[in-house]
């Protein structure tokens, strides 16, 4: 296919796709983060991407053959390497043995969490989800260093005035629409942040979700308007707040006595501590989640409206 | 009373499936962009209303209505709300709708780009 767009639309309803067979195999959480990440904001960021490149794709300047082979020889290896692994299923299988029985009977002692994965992602693999959280926001930066584009104050603000007293001109129906929509769709990330504890949700799926609040506002109105909403330099911290919210959990939990990332210490009864420090962890995710990818979308979209 | 309620959800499921069916046979068997889209449009809101209200009568008390009542709503918004935008961005972007005077296939490369 040469045609970008329908690339991305593919790309997306593939997403949406594996989120319905995740759902068929009970995995609710992934299939969540599947739909809201896979199929939702990557496909936003791409079409975004697109309107920066061009439509279609440029012809092949170099050869192919060389990346298939490189391609193949990758898979090859990697299949090899699962040959060593045990069957699909096996019930002897070594994570079957002592790390997913105790996950699936201790957890609730131990945290005092309904929602297993929950409590496996923000607790237990702490560490591993501090990870993710930092690569999310490493991808932020490198955007922001590569793309961004240095505010000029009077046009913007001129534009953003213009903008706002012709708000009712131009797509009336979009934008009431949106405008009535709006506060739904950032309660309900509010409710899938909080409510991450008790059922499928989190941290990663809130902030995509609470951005993606935004960016359909930015959408709507005008990338200026959404300036004008949005305080640029705000958002800018609150992605290196998330991340040192994360991290400061786990050194307070070592200033306490404890691990890094070892919640019991924070209170004072360990499943007190494993529910502040989870709340409090999965509260960094969303922040930085959800500022990276308004930073990531208003900065593609910053350098289109270049001239 | 049960038999009757289950019976009325079968009903809205069914008649929920078949306008999602003729949807998809709509947006197949249409000659342009626009007629196409009115099929999905005004079919799949209803069906999904449809559907959700079949679903609902299976379950009519407790949290698992309210949730689906407000999946309606937001599909009552929604749905329309696309279609508008995406008719508007295409007759935005200079296709011309089918009719008796033009010669215009529709939905076909050259008419979109």
């Amino acid at each position: 296919m040469r045609d970008l767009f329908a690339v991305i639309m593919m790309t997306g309803i593939f997403g949406l796709l594996s989120a319905s067979f995740f759902v068929a195999m009970d995995a609710v959480d992934v299939a969540f983060t599947e739909a809201s990440v896979g199929a939702g904001i990557a496909t936003l960021l791409m079409l975004t991407a697109v309107t920066l490149t061009g439509r279609s794709e440029d012809s092949e300047r170099h050869k192919p053959m060389w990346a298939l082979v490189v391609v193949f020889t990758t898979g090859g290896l990697l299949i090899y390497g699962t040959l060593d692994m045990p069957y699909f299923g096996f019930a002897e299988a070594p994570v079957h043995q002592h790390v997913a029985p105790r996950y699936i009977y201790d957890s609730m002692q131990e945290t005092g969490l309904p929602n297993i994965v929950t409590s496996v992602l923000a607790s237990y693999r702490g560490f591993d989800t501090l990870g993710e959280v930092v690569v999310i926001f490493t991808a932020g930066m490198g955007v922001l260093a590569l793309l961004r584009v240095e505010r000029r104050p009077g046009i913007d603000q001129i534009m953003a005035d213009s903008i706002f007293y012709l708000m009712h001109e131009r797509h009336l129906i979009l934008r009431i629409v949106t405008k009535m929509l709006l506060p739904f769709i950032l309660l309900f990330a509010l409710y899938v942040q909080f409510h991450g504890d008790f059922g499928p949700g989190g941290g990663f799926q809130a902030g995509v979700i609470f951005a993606a609040g935004i960016i359909l506002y930015a959408m709507v109105f005008g990338l200026n308007t959404a300036r004008y909403v949005v305080n640029r330099t705000f958002v800018r911290s609150l992605s290196a707040i998330g991340v040192l919210l994360y991290g400061g959990v786990g050194v307070v939990s070592m200033l306490l006595g404890g691990n890094f990332l070892d919640y019991d210490v924070l209170a004072d009864s360990p499943v007190a501590g494993q529910h502040l420090g989870i709340l409090l962890i999965e509260l960094g995710v969303g922040l930085t989640v959800a500022a990276v990818m308004v930073i990531i979308f208003f900065n593609f979209c910053g350098r289109r409206d270049l001239p | 009373m049960d038999t009757i309620v289950s019976m009325a959800s079968a009903l809205c499921l069914l008649l929920g499936s078949f306008l999602c069916l003729s949807g998809g046979v709509g947006i197949l068997r249409f000659p342009d962009f626009y007629t196409r889209m009115h099929a999905v449009g005004v079919t799949d809101t209803l069906a999904a209303a449809m559907i959700l209200i079949g679903l609902m009568l299976q379950n009519p008390e407790g949290l698992v209505m309210l949730k689906l009542l407000l999946i309606l709503l937001m599909t009552i918004f929604i749905s329309p709300v696309a279609s508008h935008a995406l008719a508007k961005a295409a007759f935005k972007n200079d296709l011309v709708p089918l009719s008796d005077s033009n010669e215009n296939k529709g939905g076909t490369e050259s008419s979109i780009s």
